[in-house]
């Protein structure tokens, strides 16, 4: 059999130019002329860690306002124009940011500039309550047709609100409740704006192919009249999560087999332990020889499916594990596996080969997200803003280079030890499924 | 997240299309009240496609790109779902997931342990026309990445612990898509439109009947039916020396022996001659699930430029009429669109949207007088955007190696001319208004639609059957008849 040698594979940096505009306005260029397109990548740094109580859900719903015109241009405009010139566009939002992005052929970048300038400075003037009320409806479905309606689609609801303490940024989901929704006024469309939509919130990133000289200028040409606005109110500062003790909850769905989710408060994004924590969930559930899988799915085939992940983010982190049983499974025998196993990573060293897989894999992920424009352009948004640096690919992915074997035990050791929250999600009328303390079912 | 849609193009290089041109002022104050003039378009060129054939027949197509040291390869054999035996459904499928379970040489659990280690992806899978194996792999471990590569392609041994395991695996799966409405709508839907003896009406993946009663003799005999190289082609695209990499391939693959792959005729599928609402009862659902449309054409049909266009017009796109009406206009879903799934025989034309229960009678209404409506001139504004979207969007599908593999395979699949994305944007440029008209009247029907909706049936009955767009025949959730 043939085993390349797994040398390391240095992982390119991404040259850029980063500059600030009077108005507070970042700006961060990168040319690339493989492709005759470019990419206009806008972080705005609001997200729904943000939002106030009773308006869960607020940011994302704000994001979906920003495509519907703005003073000089008329609603639908955005869309067809970008259309009409082979361009794309989206957006999405975060706990943390809300970003938007146009993918243009490069001879339609300043159409891309106009537009994210009109909506960036003169939005509210034709803000109507219609407007609000047609968007309203359109992320109700949204909600509907991915959570909702979605098998497990609701668990985050529970979750979140468990694992963070009341009014903590991340207790709830981004998505939001259909009633928080259905609260949200026009007045908190304008106030929201005035507080967060200013030039000195966000940060513009443009990759591709452009001329630096043509494109500084016109950025300077759209964007350097929006007036600078208020100063951005801080987040509040939130203390590590620490759960007082174990909590095992419930939920009900219309699906045919449980789900169990546990979940133990971690480190945030760029922490000293996230890269090991990742490198950790790796080892318990990527690919066929990873510990959970290959016990539960591989070699026992009591578990359909074993997911594991770090999810960290600007302010703090959890690690979570789902398991999936077969059917006529029972999860409380696959929990008494699932907690051997922990023990058994906490006790001993993974081997050298577990470690290299992982990293081998991580290393090769960095340089796949350097093939497009927009990747690339969201990549330095996401280093400016979460490391506070654009440059910042080489020691992201350093990060796990350096992770040890005892590292991942240590990990282990120190964070899912502590008390965690476990929800079983059950079909309709099996609350006799839920996991509970000491390994049984209820 | 706003949604976006995938078009029924994939891609072309383009470079005819003047707008207007305006220098750059430095320093001047911008005129905000209009759209910016824009520049001519930029000239784009594919980079060219060497094609070579081994003396087995296998084919060879070929595009460097040296931005990023990435290599992507995809293995295509030219037999996939459509030619499972009768009774059989999921046959292709199990094949080509058990590719990467075993070989003469290698475990399931070795070529998972090195696909990680060489830190590379290796997927095999198939639909209704083809298997593929894709490989994508960082160019210094290409020595050791295509050997895994051509071991799993001509060397897999289909161990029989590993496709029980994988047999357990496809019957929980087929447990759980009953739990997703949009499953049960997409496959209630084929069913339907094709009955039970097209193939096309089966669902890929096979049923609980056909998944219990397979055995891996069925993968052997099909591996053995299908798998010849003169029935494949390898798509190369990356950072490689063509020369280099050809003499690679004969190296790895030159061995593999010729065959003869059977044709295989498929059965006339039913055609409707009435609209009928058949409904599935799903309690509960949050949202209903709709299907609507009925067949379409094959890859090869003549009028694939003006299908195009007019499907983008009708909901190929964001500003689609399909999406700016249910969604822009109404609210009653979070996106609305409408495809032809065109295959080496007829596919299916499906609009679809998930709406919200309570206004499923409205929706449908909404979806019938666009399906209508697409039927008169389109104006020549709505038309020009649309040729404009599509000609001018083509350079950002061609940017990674990745994207241009992925346009390589219907070019292989389907015969179409080495030229063929050169010539796309002119041959785009050459629909009218009369060619979308008559498409549009020839390919959708609103006196004979299929109407699927997927929903909760004691809050949504009443209105569907009010909107009278046809009877309505109780369905499960397979599709068939609910006898009572």
């Amino acid at each position: 059999m043939t085993i390349g040698t797994a040398g390391a594979q240095a992982v390119p940096r991404i040259s850029y130019e980063k500059y600030t505009l009077p108005n507070g306005l970042e700006v961060i260029l990168h040319e690339d002329h493989s492709t005759p397109i470019v990419a206009v990548n806008t972080w705005y740094h609001v997200g729904s860690g943000d939002e106030k109580p009773g308006r869960t859900g607020f940011a994302h719903l704000f994001e979906h306002i920003m495509f519907m015109g703005s003073e000089h241009v008329p609603v639908g405009v955005f869309d067809k124009d970008l259309e009409a010139a082979g361009g794309d566009n989206n957006g999405s939002t975060t706990e943390d940011r809300t970003e938007y992005h146009e993918l243009v052929p490069s001879n339609a970048l300043a159409l891309a500039l106009w537009l994210d300038s009109d909506r960036m400075g003169f939005l509210l003037p034709t803000m109507d309550l219609p407007k609000l009320d047609l968007q309203r409806n359109v992320v109700k479905n949204e909600r509907r047709e991915r959570v909702d309606n979605v098998p497990y689609g609701r668990a985050d609801d529970v979750i979140l609100a468990a694992l963070y303490p009341k009014g903590h940024p991340y207790s709830w989901p981004v998505i939001g409740s259909m009633a928080d929704l259905s609260a949200a006024s026009l007045d908190d469309v304008k106030n929201f704006f005035r507080t967060y939509y200013a030039p000195n919130n966000a940060t513009l990133t443009v990759a591709g192919d452009f001329d630096p000289a043509k494109t500084k200028t016109l950025i300077h040409q759209y964007f350097g009249d929006i007036p600078r606005g208020p100063v951005i109110p801080a987040r509040p500062n939130v203390p590590a999560i620490v759960l007082p003790k174990d909590t095992f909850l419930v939920m009900e769905d219309r699906v045919q087999l449980p789900r169990a989710f546990y979940n133990w408060p971690t480190v945030k994004l760029f922490a000293n332990d996230d890269a090991a924590l990742d490198v950790l969930a790796a080892v318990l559930t990527s690919g066929k020889n990873s510990r959970l899988y290959k016990r539960l799915v591989y070699d026992m085939q009591v578990a359909q499916s074993v997911r594991a992940s770090q999810e960290s983010s600007r302010l703090a982190g959890y690690f979570q594990i789902d398991v999936t049983p077969k059917p006529g499974q029972n999860l409380p025998a696959i929990d008494q596996i699932i907690k051997e196993e922990l023990q058994r990573v906490m006790t001993e060293s993974i081997t050298p080969r577990e470690l290299a897989r992982v990293q081998n894999s991580f290393r090769a992920s960095f340089l796949n997200r350097l093939a497009s424009v927009q990747n690339k352009a969201d990549i330095l948004n996401s280093y400016n803003y979460l490391a506070g640096t654009p440059d910042y690919v080489r020691q992201d992915a350093a990060r796990y280079d350096r992770v040890t074997r005892a590292d991942v035990q240590r990990v282990a050791k120190t964070y899912l030890t502590r008390p965690k929250v476990v929800l079983t999600v059950v079909p309709d009328g099996k609350r006799e499924m839920m996991l509970v303390a000491n390994g049984g079912a209820r | 997240m706003k949604v976006r849609f995938v078009s029924v193009m994939t891609a072309a290089v383009l470079g005819i299309v003047i707008l207007q041109s305006t220098a750059i002022a430095q320093g001047v104050s911008i005129d905000r009240s209009h759209a910016p003039a824009l520049g001519p378009p930029p000239k784009v060129s594919l980079p060219p496609i060497i094609t070579r054939e081994l003396p087995n027949g296998l084919k060879l197509m070929i595009v460097e790109q040296h931005e990023l040291p990435l290599v992507d390869f995809v293995l295509l054999v030219g037999s996939g779902g459509t030619v499972n035996p009768s009774g059989k459904a999921g046959v292709a499928n199990l094949t080509a997931s058990m590719l990467t379970e075993g070989t003469t040489g290698r475990s399931s659990l070795e070529i998972s342990d090195q696909v990680a280690y060489l830190g590379i992806g290796l997927n095999a899978n198939s639909n209704w026309d083809a298997t593929t194996i894709t490989l994508h792999t960082p160019r210094f471990q290409l020595d050791s990445s295509l050997a895994l590569l051509a071991d799993v392609a001509l060397r897999p041994s289909f161990p029989t612990n590993e496709f029980e395991r994988i047999r357990k695996n496809r019957l929980t799966d087929l447990i759980q898509l009953k739990d997703r409405p949009t499953s049960i709508a997409n496959q209630a839907y084929a069913a339907i439109l094709y009955g039970p003896s097209h193939p096309y009406g089966q669902s890929l993946i096979g049923n609980e009947s056909s998944i219990q009663s397979l055995s891996t003799g069925d993968l052997v005999t099909f591996y053995r039916t299908h798998f010849f190289p003169n029935n494949s082609t390898l798509i190369i695209v990356g950072d490689v020396n063509p020369a280099q990499i050809e003499q690679k391939i004969a190296g790895l693959f030159g061995s593999w022996q010729r065959g003869t792959t059977p044709t295989y005729q498929l059965t006339e599928p039913p055609k409707a001659t009435t609209t009928t609402v058949f409904l599935v009862d799903k309690p509960g659902a949050a949202q209903s699930s709709l299907r609507i449309g009925g067949i379409g054409v094959p890859r090869s049909t003549k009028d694939y430029f003006a299908l195009s266009v007019m499907n983008t017009i009708l909901g190929g796109s964001f500003t689609s009429r399909l999406n700016q009406n249910l969604r822009e206009t109404h609210g009653y879903t979070y996106g609305a669109r409408s495809n032809f799934d065109m295959r080496r025989s007829a596919g299916p034309f499906t609009a679809s949207a998930e709406i919200v229960s309570a206004k499923t009678d409205s929706a449908l209404v909404q979806f019938l007088k666009e399906l209508n409506a697409i039927r008169d001139t389109v104006p020549a504004a709505e038309l020009l955007k649309t040729k404009r979207y599509l000609q001018l969007g083509q350079p950002a599908d061609f940017e990674t190696s990745q994207q241009i593999a992925a346009a390589l395979v219907p070019v292989a699949l389907y015969n179409l001319p080495l030229d063929y994305y050169n010539n796309y944007v002119q041959n785009i440029e050459t629909v009218t208004q009369g060619d979308v008209q008559r498409v549009a009247r020839g390919y959708i029907d609103p006196g004979s639609l299929t109407i699927v909706v997927v929903g909760d049936r004691q809050s949504i009955e009443a209105g569907l059957k009010a909107v009278n767009a046809g009877p309505i025949s109780l369905r499960d959730f397979s599709g068939q008849p609910i006898t009572h």
